[in-house]
């Protein structure tokens, strides 16, 4: 594969140095976070703190205005049913789709999401990726999800999935940057932790697990390993990088076990929409559910939880 | 590298609210007799002690001083039923009784994990998913034996020994009793057993189990008490084998004690693992098995990894992501079910902990402590890492038990292997490297009983359990837990 050659001021790290990553640890770790007993105040908190942190998803090649409008929508109008909820963090959609969200979310402090570089296979030129890339930064998207070429990472072509992301990056300008390792597809938590660093060497102000689009998504094992490598990049650069799990997280219990997960690896400063996003759809009606059933100590009907 | 500007913040922001485990279903009574020939009676002396909750120093109960007389009477108990109808019973029947004490030590899982974090100090979490279960998987493991010891040993028959005197300590008190009184009815002896002086009351509820197990009086017999009832007990002429858990210092009275006479005995003694990080082990998962190896239960663990041998080159990254580590762990009330460590088991031993503290600190050592809040009331000590100490400090050479782990580096393997062979206690250990090679290296030449690689702290019946050198003698679990609990002959 050819790469037109981009000037980046960053350069590509030394992955012989990345720690290696053992999964029955990793599994032993994950089994603590879920046994943290979550109630009351904390869990109320817990929600809220998960609602705001959502955005939004729909990527469908059936997706028409029509949707997005109402997805929009749903974003501003979570549950008006109850007062003072947070709102979610962003509207995730197509490229093509950005301006019928940017329309419907204008005023309001919701931000659009774009997918970019040929989402989900990545299977394209470098320019194709990167006029993708611009078309959905020029159509006023506020961020942009990228996928690395999992091809070339698996064949060992380090360098190319180096400059590929540097190449989006510089696309993006001052919009920020998602970058998606599709764990799915990596197969091994060595890999996803090596993936996990090429990306924030390269630029990345997200690093995200999953386009949703293959199984499996998100697990709690790969989020735990790319959170380590978060820090460690932490502490080496001081720069701090966001993370997104996403696909496969329906249930507000498992988005509070993530949380808790945060919490003990990252701790405070990357417990805010800023630095964590649920990429979900689902997830934000079982939040409120749980809201609604922690303030009233009931569980509603699913009908009374709007499906846009 | 952290540093004052990149430190990561653990404190304040989203924090657990109060979870307890609720105590309304467990039944404690105010005051329990010696279980002795199926039945609680009182001791000959009349005379009680308290039982206290180390993480509030409430009173619990109060359970009897067994005094010689006492004594006397169990185990002459022991020896009525083993003559009687345990020798001559068929081993399939045996096993049925401990099949079915497995069977309600699980239906009343729930009401032992409380009574055991109640009395003890442990952490809720850790009673109900590591001491309880693995306790009752003790008795199924056994009951399964019960009839199948002719196939234990090849070519010989294996033959009870007669009445075993047991004395457990107080650090897994459910789980000890367990790891004493299984094999033993299994391979057809019977038990006087003493729990520990601040722990007695799982085993008052297991008396309690063995009662309505329907098990023939005199088979099992629980008498509590304190140093001069263990004593009595070991040292009983009518007893054929000796179990005990505990300290070195002790250990080495009971075998001086034994010494000349036709007992059988086993000890299970303290420890001073080596825990030892390569270069290329997986670092965060490493690091996560310090914590396990150390903390888990408060450090009062005989196979705690207490020493930490790390490679120099990752020696910095490991201790930063150690005190990272440390400051997540949840220090409080052992009944709540976020907490990570409990409760020190009784003020001796935390007065011991703390002395070894001061002791540290002269010696030279720069002391490390997570900077979480602890209860005002109760026994409490926080997780404590000693860096800047060599293998000459007492820190380093003596058995804290408790939550202080000392941490050396070191350049090569065979560096690694020396050091952590150098010390006269040799239970356990731990290795942690990517590289399947180095794991067989390491473990090959550790000297200590058991060897965990790139985890700590695991525990299973069916794999046998016990030290070198001056951590104990004999093996409890597994096949090799049999050979205590039996005498072997000829095959005809």
């Amino acid at each position: 594969m050819s790469v037109t050659a981009i000037k980046t001021t960053s350069r590509i790290p030394d992955l012989s140095t990345v720690p290696a990553v053992d999964e029955v640890g990793v599994n032993e770790r994950v089994a603590r976070f879920q046994s943290r007993s979550i109630k009351s105040s904390s869990k109320v908190e817990a929600l809220k703190l998960i609602l705001s942190m959502i955005d939004l998803t729909t990527l469908e090649g059936m997706d028409t205005p029509g949707k997005v409008r109402q997805l929009s929508q749903k974003a501003i109008h979570l549950h008006d049913a109850m007062p003072n909820l947070p709102h979610v963090a962003a509207v995730c959609v197509y490229p093509m789709m950005v301006p019928v969200a940017k329309e419907t979310l204008k005023g309001h402090d919701i931000n659009v999401a774009s997918v970019a570089t040929a989402f989900p296979s990545g299977m394209s030129s470098l320019q194709v990726k990167l006029d993708d890339t611009r078309m959905a930064v020029d159509a006023g998207a506020n961020e942009i999800d990228m996928v690395i070429s999992r091809g070339a990472f698996l064949a060992g072509e380090f360098a190319y999935v180096f400059d590929e992301i540097a190449a989006v990056k510089e696309a993006c300008g001052d919009v920020h940057l998602k970058v998606i390792l599709e764990t799915g597809e990596l197969g091994t938590l060595d890999r996803v932790r090596r993936a996990s660093v090429l990306a924030m060497h390269a630029g990345a102000d997200f690093i995200k697990t999953s386009t949703g689009k293959i199984q499996p998504a998100a697990t709690m094992q790969v989020t735990l390993v790319m959170l380590q490598a978060i820090k460690d990049y932490y502490y080496e650069t001081g720069r701090m990088v966001g993370m997104k799990p996403a696909g496969g997280i329906s249930t507000a219990k498992l988005a509070v076990h993530y949380l808790v997960m945060l919490r003990e690896t990252l701790g405070n400063a990357w417990m805010t929409p800023e630095w964590f996003r649920f990429g979900a759809s689902s997830l934000a009606n079982d939040v409120l559910m749980q809201l609604r059933k922690q303030s009233t100590g009931i569980y509603q009907s699913a009908d009374y939880f709007s499906q846009d | 590298m952290a540093t004052p500007e990149n430190k990561l913040a653990f404190d304040g922001g989203w924090e657990y609210a109060a979870a307890p485990e609720s105590t309304d279903h467990i039944k404690v009574k105010k005051r329990y007799g010696l279980f002795i020939d199926g039945n609680f009676i009182a001791p000959e002396k009349g005379r009680y002690f308290d039982t206290i909750n180390p993480a509030n120093e409430e009173k619990l109960s109060r359970v009897a001083m067994a005094s010689q007389l006492d004594v006397d009477k169990a185990v002459k108990a022991a020896r009525k039923a083993y003559a009687g109808p345990w020798s001559r019973m068929k081993p399939k029947e045996r096993g049925k009784y401990i099949y079915r004490i497995a069977r309600i030590m699980q239906e009343r899982a729930r009401e032992f994990a409380a009574i055991e974090s109640l009395d003890g100090g442990k952490p809720i979490r850790e009673s109900r998913d590591v001491d309880v279960p693995l306790a009752s998987a003790h008795f199924f493991y056994y009951a399964g034996w019960a009839d199948k010891l002719e196939y234990a040993f090849p070519g010989r028959t294996a033959k009870a020994l007669g009445v075993a005197g047991q004395v457990i300590p107080w650090n897994f008190p459910l789980l000890m009793a367990a790891w004493k009184i299984a094999p033993a009815l299994a391979c057809g002896n019977t038990v006087v057993l003493k729990p520990a002086e601040t722990t007695p009351l799982t085993a008052m509820k297991l008396a309690e189990v063995i009662a309505d197990a329907g098990l023939p009086g005199g088979v099992v017999n629980i008498i509590t008490g304190a140093g001069d009832t263990g004593s009595a007990l070991v040292t009983h002429p009518d007893v054929d084998k000796v179990a005990f858990t505990g300290s070195t210092n002790v250990g080495r009275i009971i075998q001086r004690a034994l010494a000349g006479s036709n007992k059988k005995y086993t000890l299970e003694l303290g420890g001073k693992a080596a825990n030892i990080i390569f270069a290329d082990a997986a670092i965060d998962q490493a690091v996560e098995g310090i914590v396990n190896g150390i903390f888990f239960n408060q450090g009062h663990v005989c196979c705690a990894g207490s020493r930490l041998f790390v490679q120099e080159s990752v020696a910095d990254e490991v201790v930063q992501k150690l005190k990272d580590r440390m400051e997540t762990l949840i220090v409080g009330d052992p009944m709540d079910k976020n907490t990570d460590i409990g409760a020190i088991n009784s003020r001796m031993q935390l007065e011991k902990i703390e002395s070894y503290l001061e002791i540290g600190q002269q010696e030279g050592g720069t002391m490390h402590q997570s900077s979480c809040s602890v209860p005002d009331a109760g026994y409490w000590c926080r997780p404590t890492i000693f860096t800047g100490v060599s293998q000459s400090n007492r820190v380093v050479q003596e058995e804290i038990f408790g939550p202080v782990l000392a941490i050396q580096t070191f350049r090569t393997y065979s560096e690694a292997m020396s050091k952590a062979n150098n010390t006269p206690y040799g239970l356990s250990g731990g290795v942690w490297t990517d590289k399947g090679s180095k794991i067989f290296k390491m473990t090959q030449g550790l000297r200590a009983g058991v060897v965990w690689a790139n985890t700590f702290n695991k525990f299973d019946p069916t794999s046998p359990f016990g030290g070198y050198k001056e951590s104990g003698v004999g093996r409890e679990g597994g096949l090799h837990g049999l050979d205590a609990y039996t005498k072997l002959g000829a095959k005809k």
